[in-house]
């Protein structure tokens, strides 16, 4: 938690309102994103009960596993879900657009838009991402046939549970981690994580204050939980004897149908105050505009989504259940390296996230009190343009003398730090030497250099490329890591044999 | 002592302690007014009842009836599944058979289990529904754990059941946490009980045999759980409470906790004890709606990380007031009320708009 966060925190508490702690949206929202509302049965493996789904306020879809103990019963939720998401992802796969790779030389498709999931918390990531894992290895052929839309849902809901642990991916977002990366409420972390609370604390009913409409929305009587989990009174008093006169109304149609609407009712009224919610949330996101480097995450969505759907198209098989020695290896970079881009790229967007890094004494902002754009370096074998700028700023500058610090108003520039001299006003002047991002010549295009007078930001983060470790091939696994894996004839990992109860 | 633990709850007999409620004293060691409550055995959901703040710790009867299906499933036909998961988990032969002792159906549960548990012998045996006990705050408080203990190769391994499930080699981590201290408990108890006889308490191991189904199905899998580190947290907490006397020293002399008063006078009586609330009691403590309602308006209510993130400083009003330089900062404050001061300017300027 950072200072300025907590500072934000505590104004929350004092006005009884959230605070922003962004200016910008660092997240892509689809104009049509997938709400998925699940709701589980307490004490089971992620068994479904219910499901609200779809992509717009009024598509509310709702889904029911009347006995949810019942594995057909199971996976004919798991196929009516797939109803609905699989032909939501083909809409996505109309209209490609070419991608330059290898420097040109060649080009590779990619979707122009992807689908987007959202859920209302990450206990909700957490369901489908089990979800997926324990309909993905299912055969539509054997002992236990499912449908064979359930194993290829499974694929998806993995494939946006694994996009979803990726830092920055907006590919399955939890509405209550997406909303409190942008404003801080006045409770903790763990009241965060109920969305009803944290609706509360942005965007509290007329005549409340936000710490009253969180706590109102505490009391499950009043606001149902936003899911997976139930409320056990709600469980206790009205689902179990629902489910009860369901089964006990047998093969009966009329009594069946009439338990089953009964059912039905209980859950949509479970399920609707939270669908009302997300849609909420998702327009108070709509409120601020995306940030500039927002679009170019996305991309990587596209490009995830679109080597899925190729995969998925060429027969490959589901993912496996645990990662391989340099797969495991590969997946932990790619998540290092997404981690740490996602955290330097907020800061270049919004002033707000960058205040916290110059807080901390990673960034200052300054003056330029001199510049010289035409300084020449000719020490070397070839002359080369080095213009020097010299910046005075009230913050500390701890960077010592030859630190690298970069601009997010001239990100493909360098600026290297040549002298730093605190003065007796409680300023600092800092003289920095420039490279980059001004052309191949020995003048510097206008505007190339930051002029007499221009305030700009300085910091320590880059945005630049990070290079990708080298990694063995999977069969050339060194014995340290446990070997190769298996012989490569050996099916990748056949389906572990459940049955169930 | 006695006569001050029963005015402070009021009169009425003790609240029965068991393995969950004593894990749950490891949760806040540093907040007196629990200690001091649940030393004297206070009725703590009848009194968050009674003061407005109930507590919300109901369970569902969908996870009741599946713990139990599950539990019986494993224990079915003497343990035999049971005595196989353990030894091959253990890796240890699985044995022929094993002697299976239910020490839970009779009236004189504490002697027997006593005296089958120390008994003289050295072979596979599963004890179900030991009656163990334990010292709490000065009084003697009867654990009637739904585990069994199994003797295999010389050595008892507590083995508890758990119907959460373990998916591709992972739980939960918040149930196999709390698994592991309510085990812990028990692993104490039993060495406890052990040494009381004269027997090595080593002889119970800190690995404790947990049992969950396994994936999606109700196949059982065995995992171990080291609990050395919660058996460490146990004991200290545990020796904490049993030095009441230390405690009630810090608590006013005629501190009361009558669930029968009036619930100001309660609430007055409580504020007298301190409570050091913290977002992380809501999980644990049937008081923790009250403490935090108390708590509004300070920087710990909104989570430790935050409160260190400004500084330490303990009331929101004073952070404000430091941040916005209105208020000169106490001796020990001038680093907090720099950093606060430099924040709030950040944020102020970048929120207007100053873009650098």
């Amino acid at each position: 938690m950072s200072t300025l966060r907590a500072l934000a925190r505590a104004q929350a508490v004092a006005s009884g309102r959230a605070q922003p702690v962004a200016t910008v949206r660092h997240l892509h929202l689809s104009e049509r994103p997938l709400v998925v509302v699940p709701l589980a049965l307490a004490g089971e493996a992620n068994a479904p009960l219910a499901a609200m789904v779809g992509a717009a306020p009024d598509e509310a879809r709702l889904l029911v596993v009347p006995q949810p103990r019942n594995r057909d019963q199971r996976f004919a939720f798991a196929a009516e879900l797939a109803a609905i998401v699989l032909p939501y992802l083909d809409e996505f796969r109309d209209l490609t657009e070419a991608v330059p790779v290898d420097r040109g030389r060649d080009v590779r498709h990619r979707y122009v838009d992807a689908p987007q999931l959202l859920v209302p918390n990450p206990a909700g990531i957490t369901f489908l991402r089990l979800f997926g894992r324990s309909t993905r290895f299912r055969r539509t052929d054997g002992d236990y046939p499912v449908h064979q839309s359930v194993p290829l849902l499974g694929r998806w809901l993995t494939f946006f549970a694994e996009r979803a642990e990726q830092p920055g991916s907006s590919a399955l977002l939890a509405l209550t981690e997406a909303l409190t990366l942008h404003w801080a409420t006045g409770q903790s972390v763990v009241e965060d994580l109920h969305l009803p609370a944290v609706l509360g604390w942005l965007d509290p009913p007329a005549g409340l204050t936000g710490a009253e409409a969180a706590a109102r929305a505490e009391d499950p009587a009043h606001c149902p939980p936003a899911g997976p989990a139930t409320d056990p009174d709600f469980d206790n008093r009205r689902l179990a004897p629902a489910i009860e006169a369901y089964t006990r109304a047998g093969d009966d149609p009329a009594a069946r149908a009439a338990a089953y609407d009964e059912l039905a009712g209980l859950l949509r009224d479970q399920l609707a105050p939270t669908w009302e919610l997300m849609w909420r949330g998702v327009g108070l996101l709509r409120t601020l505009p995306a940030g500039a480097r927002v679009a170019g995450r996305w991309a990587g969505d596209r490009d995830a989504f679109t080597a899925h759907a190729e995969h998925v198209d060429a027969g490959g098989g589901p993912q496996p259940r645990r990662d391989g020695a340099v797969a495991a290896a590969l997946r932990l970079q790619r998540l290092e390296r997404a981690s740490t881009a996602w955290a330097v790229q907020r800061a270049y967007d919004d002033p707000l996230v960058m205040a916290e890094h110059r807080l901390s004494g990673e960034a200052f902002v300054g003056e330029v009190t001199l510049a010289d754009p035409a300084r020449v370096d000719d020490s070397g074998k070839r002359p080369v343009l080095r213009p020097r700028i010299q910046v005075v700023t009230t913050e500390p500058v701890p960077m010592p003398v030859g630190a690298r610090l970069y601009s997010p108003q001239r990100p493909a520039q360098k600026a290297t730090v040549v002298f730093v001299t605190p003065g007796a006003d409680g300023k600092t002047e800092v003289v920095l030497e420039l490279s980059g991002g001004m052309g191949r010549g020995l003048t510097a295009p206008p505007g190339s250099v930051p002029e007499v007078g221009e305030r700009i930001c300085l910091t320590s983060l880059s945005d630049g490329f990070l290079p990708g470790g080298a990694f063995p091939a999977p069969e050339e696994t060194p014995w340290t890591h446990g070997g190769p894996p298996g012989t490569a004839a050996a099916p990748p990992d056949p389906a572990p044999a459940e049955d169930w109860s | 002592m006695e006569d001050r633990l029963a005015r402070i709850r009021g009169g009425g007999p003790p609240r029965r302690h068991n393995a969950r409620t004593i894990a749950a004293l490891t949760g806040n060691p540093g907040c007196t007014r629990r200690a001091v409550l649940d030393s004297a055995g206070a009725d703590k959901p009848a009194l968050a009842e009674r003061l407005g703040f109930p507590a919300r710790f109901g369970q569902s009867r969908f996870a009741i009836t599946r713990g139990n299906a599950f539990e019986a499933q494993v224990k079915a036909d003497g343990g035999k599944e049971l005595l196989r998961l353990v030894a091959e988990r253990l890796g240890v032969p699985v044995p022929e058979g094993a002697t299976w002792t239910d020490l839970g159906a009779d009236d004189d549960r504490p002697e027997r289990s006593r005296a089958a548990l120390t008994a003289s012998g050295n072979g596979p045996a599963l004890f179900d529904h030991p009656l163990l006990g334990l010292d709490v705050a000065g009084t003697r408080v009867h654990l009637e754990p739904d585990l069994v203990a199994a003797r295999l190769a010389g050595r008892f391994h507590v083995v508890e059941i758990k119907s959460f499930p373990v998916i591709d080699g992972q739980a939960d981590p918040g149930k196999v946490a709390a698994a592991a201290i309510q085990s812990a408990v028990y692993v104490l108890a039993l060495r406890e009980l052990l040494a009381a006889e004269g027997h090595d308490p080593e002889l119970v191991s800190h690995e404790v045999v947990l049992v969950c189904p396994r994936d999606f199905a109700n196949q059982p899998v065995a995992s171990l759980l080291d609990v050395r580190r919660q058996l460490l947290v146990l004991r200290r907490q545990l020796a904490r409470m049993a030095r009441v006397e230390d405690l009630l020293a810090a608590v006013p002399a005629g501190f009361t906790v009558d669930p029968a008063a009036d619930p100001a006078t309660l609430a007055a009586a409580l504020h007298e004890v301190p409570a050091r609330y913290a977002p992380d009691c809501l999980a644990a403590c049937e008081l923790a709606y009250f403490c935090r309602h108390e708590a509004r308006g300070q920087t710990g209510a909104l989570g430790r990380p935050v409160r260190e993130a400004l500084g330490g400083v303990e009331e929101v009003a004073d952070v404000l007031a430091l941040a916005e330089g209105s208020a000169a900062p106490e001796p020990g404050q001038a680093e907090a009320a720099a950093l606060l001061r430099a924040a709030a300017r950040l944020r102020a300027d970048a929120l207007a708009g100053q873009t650098a």
